[in-house]
């Protein structure tokens, strides 16, 4: 095969603060026609600057030091920028990661894909409507001829990036640099959505290099797979070949994070010492803890006209939509449940409500015998329960306060719900929680943008357990971390639950890595329960058609 | 789009009450007595308690507030005492004034502030960056008074290029037929070359004096507004499928960065309107904010009052099109409203 794209000894600096920094270091690969590559690598690894050069739309702040790259026999490191437009979308076109901020959020999807086909002179005033509804059609939205018309808020995630996806295919590029094209989907669009990527490019005979932080999804769909670390490629081999022998230590690092079928939870770190024990036996489950009986949340829907509603006239109001449409679950001391389902499902609304920061419409929530449903969420923070529930939030960046020193923000439940300790004391209960969570005690006085990923989880976690509750609430609590960090993160959990006693309420979109906590599983859709069980059966011998059809869906390297 | 917009102006009731009740009140605990001021410096205690009688400043304030809210209903704001004109008159007569310069004035910075903010976000830390930095930071410091002395001095009295700062127009020409109130315009519609030009002379001073001072928000906000949304995803979507540079800065950075740009806009324009009376005084503008300074320092009540609710309405009537224009560019917001 011919070689379509070739990057030789490729370095990109960034020009920072403290200096230049290489985000890429003598990077070399090629791609051939009709191939479809894999990069994979963690956060920081390069791998998406790497593509960012390649289309020469890095940052003000980076430049390409040193390398070529050639394309088609023309040196793109060296084009000149008007050449540099001609090849863009025409010969190599992008999409990206976060669809709906992909695209021009107060221009209809239609007219984009009319700017992209005029630009390349691919259309005329006259016909630009007929080929851009000819794209829609190609990429599968249906109803083509309302879709035209929307606007990306009015379009769900799959579809915005199947829109994205039609910008790129707009002028029959021959090669598709896909950069966390799945990211923050949900396990079947992203199926659906990486399916029609590889037909499309397929039948078109494109080369495709998929970016990618998921083993599962390169060995489920790229023929070759390169590693990077830190900036630089570390290992290179055909997919089934590189799952069956990883040969570089941090593929095989990588490999043993990512969660996958029959393992445990020890299996994802890397190859441990000879003598680390293993996971302790779980303590038999106690008593209930929590008890939810027929949870019902429901919010009145949009549209109609609130005035005419108001002056009684203008039709009865819709029906209000049930996010979560009378639950019950039942959670023992020393028990983790996990609630899984895709976005929309109810998850997070049952968690907020549980958390009491969401009242319900209806339903009974009790604690250890306490009936905490009844209490307002407004007023729940002031009674002597908010301590018994905690959590552990998705965006363990977001979810910090930016001018909080960890210290300061592991202090925080203690402060305010505990008070009356001396600095010293604070201090004291902070550095124990820190040393418990695997937080080095230097880091206590950082900021969470001096802090890694994986450090300021455990800052989180560090904050929810200060109290010693009860009930921890994970909401995803490791969906913003690398598998490498995710792996560590997932066993600290499992620890601390053990040593603590707590329960968990494990919320994700992902059924393994729920597998691999979770004593046991609920599987929600549309704010209902459609399966429940023991973790390895739900997951092992699924009952109802959703389940199977999301365990289907998560791709997995071929172990 | 009709009843968002009904209802939208249901909702600037209760602000126009309130705007009611407040000056009313306001007015009546300044300082000085207008039936004293009235009745003239020699006036006896007796005649000037018969005036304060004849202008109703003898009863309570619910009953003269009532008063007040009664001749408002039928469009009386009362008679400015230091002129004797009936109030609605003289802010007809003065408002188009204040308008026209302050319009002209916005129309100025906006053409000078938008350009040079996007070229300044685009080109980043380019020679067109500090010069927008030079001439927001000039606009802001510059006390308006002064610019408009300093080009007084310059362009009447050194250059002689300017007419002299006497008003809306030449002292010896007539106004052109009122029709909209702005000379620009009637002189236009009536024909007139030579009155456009006599007034446009007029305007062009204490324009540049007032889009001075109005170009520093305005570029500004143009500048931040456009590097935040350069920034963004969509921006680097365009960019990747090769979009022209024209079209992804104009069409997808620009109409993203308009709404800020806008709400600042709306800011400025109805600070102007109200606080030009400086430049008003310079350039001997037959202004409203010059009248109602006037007004205020006489406790003439009734002007002070009508100036006040005009730039209530005026400024209620902005904010219903600033919104509407919001609907107009982000669809988002049309969902919401």
């Amino acid at each position: 095969m011919s070689t379509l794209l070739d990057v030789k000894d490729l370095t990109v600096e960034f020009a920072t603060r403290r200096g230049t920094v290489e985000a890429v270091r003598q990077v070399s690969l090629k791609i051939a026609k009709g191939e479809t590559v894999g990069i994979v690598g963690e956060s920081g690894s390069g791998k998406s600057v790497t593509s960012y050069a390649v289309m020469r739309i890095l940052d003000r702040a980076g430049r390409i030091a040193a390398g070529t790259v050639t394309y088609g026999g023309v040196d793109l490191s060296a084009a000149g920028e008007r050449q540099m437009r001609e090849i863009r979308g025409r010969e190599i076109s992008m999409i990206f990661q976060n669809p709906r901020l992909a695209l021009n959020p107060i221009r209809k999807v239609g007219v984009q894909l009319e700017d992209v086909l005029r630009t390349h002179a691919l259309a005329g005033t006259d016909d630009a409507r007929d080929k851009a509804l000819d794209l829609l059609r190609q990429v599968r939205i249906a109803r083509p001829e309302e879709r035209y018309h929307a606007y990306p808020f009015e379009l769900s995630g799959g579809m915005c990036q199947r829109i994205v996806f039609a910008l790129a295919l707009a002028c029959r590029p021959q090669l598709l640099i896909a950069d966390e094209p799945t990211t923050g989907l949900d396990v079947t669009t992203q199926k659906a959505v990486m399916d029609l990527v590889v037909d499309l490019t397929r039948e078109r005979g494109m080369s495709t290099v998929l970016i990618t932080h998921d083993l599962g999804l390169a060995a489920t769909y790229c023929d070759r797979v390169v590693v990077m670390q830190k900036g630089e490629v570390v290992e290179e081999a055909a997919s089934a070949a590189i799952f069956k022998a990883p040969a570089h230590p941090y593929t095989r690092k990588l490999m043993r994070a990512t969660p996958r079928p029959g393992i445990g939870l020890r299996d994802l770190l890397p190859e441990a010492p000879a003598g680390t024990p293993t996971r302790p036996p779980a303590p038999a489950a106690g008593d209930v803890l929590l008890k939810v009986e027929g949870l019902v949340k429901t919010y009145p829907r949009q549209g109609g006209n609130p005035l005419a509603r108001l002056l009684g006239r203008g039709g009865a109001a819709p029906e209000p939509f049930r996010a979560v449409d009378g639950l019950s679950l039942e959670i023992r001391r020393g028990e983790s449940l996990g609630l899984v389902g895709e976005s929309g499902c109810g998850k997070s609304t049952t968690s907020m409500m549980i958390m009491r920061l969401l009242d319900p419409t209806a339903g009974k929530i009790t604690l250890g015998g306490d009936d905490i449903g009844a209490i307002p969420a407004k007023a729940f923070a002031r009674t002597a329960h908010r301590r018994r529930v905690q959590m552990v939030f998705q965006d363990p960046t977001d979810s910090l306060n930016p001018r909080f020193t960890a210290e300061r923000a592991i202090a925080d439940p203690i402060l305010r719900l505990e008070g009356g300790l001396d600095r010293d004391a604070v201090r004291a209960r902070c550095e124990s929680l820190a040393t418990q969570v695997g937080l080095p005690l230097d880091l206590l006085d950082r900021f969470p943008h001096q802090l890694s990923g994986g450090q300021k989880a455990r800052v989180g976690i560090a904050r929810a357990i200060a109290l010693r509750p009860d009930l921890v609430i994970l909401d995803e609590p490791t969906a913003a971390l690398d598998v490498s960090v995710q792996a560590v993160v997932l066993n600290l959990l499992d620890d601390l639950k053990a040593e603590l006693g707590m329960s968990y309420l494990f919320v994700s979109h992902d059924l393994h890595v729920v597998r691999l906590l979770c004593d046991r599983v609920m599987v929600m859709r549309a704010g209902q329960v459609v399966e429940e069980g023991t973790a390895a059966a739900v997951l092992e011998d699924p009952q109802a058609a959703y389940t199977r059809e999301l365990i289907a869906a998560i791709p997995h390297p071929p172990v | 789009m009709l009843r968002h917009l009904g209802q939208r102006l249901l909702t600037t009731i209760p602000t126009l009450v309130g705007v009611v009740v407040v000056t009313f009140l306001l007015t009546r605990i300044l300082p000085g007595d207008p039936a004293a001021f009235f009745a003239g410096p020699t006036a006896d205690p007796a005649a000037v308690e018969q005036i304060r009688v004849t202008l109703g400043l003898d009863k309570s304030l619910p009953e003269q507030f009532v008063a007040y809210v009664g001749d408002l209903l039928v469009g009386d704001l009362g008679v400015a005492l230091s002129t004797g004109q009936p109030v609605v008159a003289e802010i007809a007569a003065r408002l188009p004034a204040s308008a026209e310069l302050t319009l002209f004035g916005l129309i100025l910075s906006v053409a000078v502030a938008v350009p040079l903010g996007i070229l300044a976000a685009v080109r980043q830390g380019s020679w067109i960056d500090h010069l927008c930095r030079l001439l927001t930071t000039a606009g802001v410091s510059l006390p308006v008074f002064f610019t408009g002395l300093l080009f007084v001095y310059v362009f009447y009295f050194l250059l002689g290029v300017a007419p002299a700062p006497l008003g809306r127009i030449d002292l010896f020409a007539s106004p052109p037929p009122h029709v909209t109130g702005f000379y620009l315009i009637d002189s236009l519609i009536a024909g007139d070359l030579e009155t456009f030009r006599a007034s446009f002379a007029q305007l062009i001073l204490p324009g540049i004096t007032l889009a001075l001072f109005a170009l520093a928000p305005i570029a500004r906000m143009t500048r931040a507004s456009m590097l935040s949304v350069l920034s963004s995803e969509f921006i680097r979507t365009a960019r990747a499928s090769g979009l022209a540079p024209g079209t992804v800065i104009v069409r997808y950075a620009f109409r993203n960065a308009m709404l800020p740009v806008i709400t600042t806009l709306g800011m400025v324009f109805s600070f102007l309107l109200g606080a030009n009376v400086l430049v008003e005084k310079v350039f001997a503008w037959p202004g409203i904010g010059s009248f109602a300074v006037e007004a205020l320092i006489q406790s003439d009540y009734a002007p002070v009052q009508g100036f006040v609710l005009t730039m209530a309405i005026l400024y209620v009537l902005l904010n219903l099109l600033i919104d509407l224009l919001y609907g107009l560019i982000d669809p988002r917001m049309r969902i919401e409203g």
